[in-house]
C-alpha cells in the first residue's frame, strides 16, 4: 500500500538540528569567536557589510560564522535583520575629502598633494602561502609614523580646476532608497549607485572587467583610490545642528576616463564613481568602472550594445540574495508544474507519432 | 533563535504593512495591473515565496486562521516553513481545511474545494510579466501594457497552434482580466485556470523579488487566452485518484517503483484527505486521512 510522502516538519527539524552540528564542526577542535571573525577575517567581513548594506563589523562577523562562512549566505542573514530595523533619519552627507586614510593611491600623478600612502595592501606581495602561518606566529609590528591630519583634497578636485574633467551636477535633492522604494526604470545615477554598491561583487568585477576587454570600453585610470574612516553625521532638529554620531570605514575610488567630446559635450574626462562600506578595493573600483560604462546616454556616447552600458540588464541582476534565491528555489517542489508538462509531452508525442504512421 | 518579542505581529512592521496594503488595494482597484510596490528583504530566500509571504503579513489579523500550501499539499517542506513562521510571528490558529481557512497561501495549485466570499487566497508568484518570455525588458513590458498591445503573446500562441496543433502551454497559462491586462496566473496548472474568473474569495498575487503585487477581486472575470477554433482545454491526468477516487481532482504521477509502476493521487492533500474521512476510498486508498 501507499504511504503519501509526510513528515515535513519533522524532516526540516532534523535537518536544521544536523546543520547546527556541521556547523561547529569538531568539538576537538576550539570554537570561533565571533571577536576573532571580526578581527582576523576583516575582508569577509567588509563585504558581508557592504552588500548587506549595514555597517555592524559585529553583527556581519557573526552571520559569517552562523552562515559556514558561505557569504551570500551571511550577507542574506544581514539583509533580513536589515529590513526589521527602524529608521531614526538621514545622515548629511560624509566628506570623503576629510577621510582618515589608511590608504590613498593615484595611478594618474607620480605625486600629488597628500602622497601617496600604500597601506595595508596585498600589492606588490608575493601569492606565496605562508607556512609560518600555519604555526600560529606572532607577527612583527609594523613600523609607523605620525598621521597627517590634513584634509587631503580629491585628484579629481584637482583636475577640475583646469576644467579638465567634467563638473558633477550637484543637487539637494534626497536619494531615492533603493530598500523602501520600487525600482522604476529607467533609473538615476544615484539609485544605480545604490544598486551597484549593494550588488554582488563577482558580477560587478565580471561587468567591469567586460568593459575593459572591449564591451562598453570606457578606458579608465584610476584617478584615485582612497580607504579610511568618515565621520557621520547627523542634523538633530532639537538642537538645530549637526552632531557627529560614529564612523564609518569607506573605500571610495574614481576613475578619470578618456572622452573625445560628443554631439553635446567637449573632449575632457570624465569619471565613474565607487564607494563601498569598508576595505573592498577590488569592488570598489569595479563599480566606478560601471558606473562609467552606464552613463553612455547622459554623456552622448554609443550604445554599442555591451552588457555593461545595459542598465537594465545590470540592476536586474547584481542583487546577489535575489539571483541566489530565485536560482535555488528550483530546488522546491514543481510536482504539480512538471505533472502538467508530462501531460502535454505525452499529448504531444501521440499525436506526432500517429501523424507518423498516418503518414506512412 | 532570535528573540520573537522582538519583532510586530506577522514580522513585518506597521509601516511597511500599510505601504503593501496600498499596493494591493491599488491591485484590487485595477485588476489584473501589476503594482510596484517596495519588496523587503524577508528571512527566506526570494523566489521561495517572499511576495506571498509580505502579502500574507499585510493581511492577517490575529483572528485569521491560516492554511498554507504548496503543490496544492499542507505538508510539503517549504508549506511547513511559512505555515511555522506565521505561527511563530503573529501566534495566529493554522489549518490544513481549505473551509476553515480565512486566508490561504498557496504556491502552484488552487484547493480543489470552492473558495467562499471572505478568503483571501494568496498566490506566491516567481515572475509576474505574462509577456516576460516573449520580451525580457520591464521597460517594453510596461508600454506593451500600457498601449494594450497583446500581439506578441498572440503571435506565440499561433505559432505553438502551427507547430504542435494546440497551445503548447501546459502551467502558467495567461489569462485577460475584464478585458484590458493579460495576466499571469503564476505556474498553476491550466487545470485551475477556470478557478480564477468569477472566484468568490479575493485572489491577491505578491512577486517579492520582482517587486509586484496585482489582485482579481471577487467576482471579476478572467479568461484563458485561446481562439475561438482553438478554444482553452483545462487537462489533468486521464485518471481517478487512486486513495480516493476523486475523477476530477488534479492528480501528481507518484512512480511507485523502478519498473514502470504509477499511481495518481490528488494534489490537494486535503481535498484527498476528506473524501476518504468522508468514505470515498480508491483503489490503492485506505479510510485514514492520515494516509
Amino acid at each position: 500500500m501507499y504511504v503519501a510522502v509526510k513528515g515535513g516538519e519533522k524532516a526540516i527539524d532534523a535537518a536544521h538540528a544536523w546543520l547546527a552540528e556541521e556547523r561547529r564542526g569538531d568539538t576537538s577542535v576550539a570554537e570561533l569567536s565571533v571577536a576573532q571573525i571580526r578581527e582576523q577575517l576583516a575582508l569577509a567581513v567588509n563585504r558581508v557589510m557592504a552588500e548587506g548594506s549595514l555597517y555592524d563589523p559585529d553583527l556581519a562577523a557573526l552571520a559569517i560564522k552562523q552562515a559556514r562562512g558561505d557569504l551570500i549566505e551571511a550577507i542574506f542573514l544581514i539583509r533580513a535583520y536589515r529590513t526589521t530595523l527602524p529608521r531614526l533619519g538621514a545622515s548629511t552627507p560624509v566628506e570623503t575629502a576629510q577621510m582618515a586614510m589608511c590608504r590613498r593611491i593615484s595611478a594618474t600623478f607620480k605625486d600629488l598633494p597628500g602622497g601617496q600612502i600604500l597601506g595595508p595592501t596585498f600589492d606588490y606581495t608575493h601569492r606565496l602561502l605562508d607556512f609560518k602561518l600555519a604555526a600560529e606566529g606572532e607577527v612583527p609590528t609594523a613600523p609607523t609614523a605620525p598621521a597627517s591630519l590634513d584634509a587631503v583634497p580629491h585628484v579629481t578636485a584637482m583636475l577640475n580646476r583646469d576644467g579638465l574633467i567634467q563638473t558633477e551636477a550637484e543637487g539637494n535633492d534626497t536619494p531615492p532608497d533603493l530598500t523602501r522604494e520600487p525600482m522604476e526604470l529607467p533609473t538615476t545615477r544615484p539609485l544605480r549607485l545604490q544598486a551597484i554598491t549593494r550588488g554582488d561583487e563577482g558580477f560587478i568585477l565580471s561587468m567591469a572587467y567586460s568593459t575593459q576587454r572591449g564591451y562598453g570600453r570606457t578606458h579608465a585610470f584610476v584617478g584615485e583610490l582612497r580607504i579610511g574612516t568618515v565621520a557621520v553625521e547627523m542634523d538633530i532638529p532639537e538642537l538645530g545642528f549637526s552632531v557627529e554620531i560614529g564612523e564609518v570605514e569607506l573605500t571610495e575610488c574614481e576613475t578619470v576616463n578618456q572622452f573625445k567630446g560628443s554631439k553635446t559635450e567637449p573632449p575632457q574626462f570624465t569619471r565613474g564613481y565607487g564607494l563601498v562600506f569598508g576595505q573592498t578595493e577590488r569592488k570598489a573600483i569595479a563599480m566606478s568602472l560601471v558606473d562609467r560604462a552606464l552613463r553612455w546616454k547622459e554623456l552622448g556616447e554609443d550604445n554599442t550594445g555591451a552588457p555593461a552600458q545595459d542598465e537594465e540588464f545590470v540592476l536586474m541582476h547584481a542583487d546577489n540574495i535575489q539571483a541566489t534565491g530565485f536560482l535555488e528555489h528550483i530546488k522546491l517542489p514543481h510536482y504539480v508544474d512538471f505533472q502538467a508538462e508530462l501531460e502535454l509531452v505525452r499529448k504531444l508525442r501521440r499525436e506526432a507519432l500517429a501523424h507518423g504512421e498516418a503518414a506512412e | 533563535m532570535t528573540d520573537q518579542t522582538a519583532y510586530n505581529f506577522a514580522y513585518l512592521d506597521e509601516q511597511t504593512k500599510r505601504m503593501i496594503r496600498r499596493a494591493i488595494l491599488k491591485g484590487v482597484a485595477i485588476p489584473g495591473y501589476q503594482v510596484p510596490f517596495a519588496s523587503r528583504e524577508m528571512p527566506m530566500p526570494y523566489g521561495w515565496g517572499t511576495g506571498g509571504v509580505q502579502v500574507t503579513s499585510a493581511c492577517l489579523v490575529p483572528e485569521d486562521r491560516l492554511k498554507v500550501i504548496d503543490q496544492g499539499a499542507d505538508d510539503t517542506t517549504n508549506a511547513v516553513s511559512i505555515r511555522r513562521f506565521f505561527q511563530r510571528t503573529a501566534g495566529i490558529e493554522v489549518t490544513e481545511a481549505t473551509a476553515d481557512a480565512t486566508v490561504i497561501q498557496t504556491r502552484h495549485r488552487i484547493p480543489e474545494t470552492p473558495l467562499t466570499e471572505g478568503q483571501i487566497l494568496v498566490y506566491q508568484v516567481p515572475i509576474p510579466e505574462p509577456l516576460r518570455f516573449l520580451e525580457p525588458r520591464e521597460t517594453e513590458t510596461r508600454k506593451m501594457h500600457e498601449l494594450e498591445d497583446y500581439g506578441l503573446m498572440h503571435v506565440k500562441l499561433y505559432e505553438d497552434i502551427s507547430r504542435h496543433g494546440q497551445i503548447a502551454t501546459a502551467y502558467d497559462y495567461p489569462v485577460k482580466v475584464e478585458g484590458r491586462y493579460v495576466m499571469d496566473p503564476s505556474p498553476i496548472p491550466k487545470f485551475d485556470n477556470p478557478k480564477l474568473g468569477g472566484n468568490a474569495a479575493i485572489q491577491l498575487f505578491g512577486a517579492g523579488r520582482e517587486q509586484r503585487i496585482y489582485a482579481l477581486p471577487p467576482y471579476t472575470q478572467a479568461i484563458s487566452l485561446d481562439f475561438d477554433d482553438y478554444p482553452f482545454t483545462a487537462s489533468k491526468a486521464d485518471h481517478a485518484c487512486d486513495l480516493c477516487g476523486a475523477p476530477d481532482s488534479y492528480l501528481d504521477e507518484v512512480i511507485t517503483d523502478d519498473q514502470g509502476s504509477r499511481m495518481f493521487v490528488c494534489s490537494d492533500t486535503d481535498f484527498c484527505g476528506s473524501r476518504r474521512a468522508a468514505g470515498h476510498i480508491g483503489p490503492m486508498g485506505t479510510p485514514s486521512a492520515g494516509g
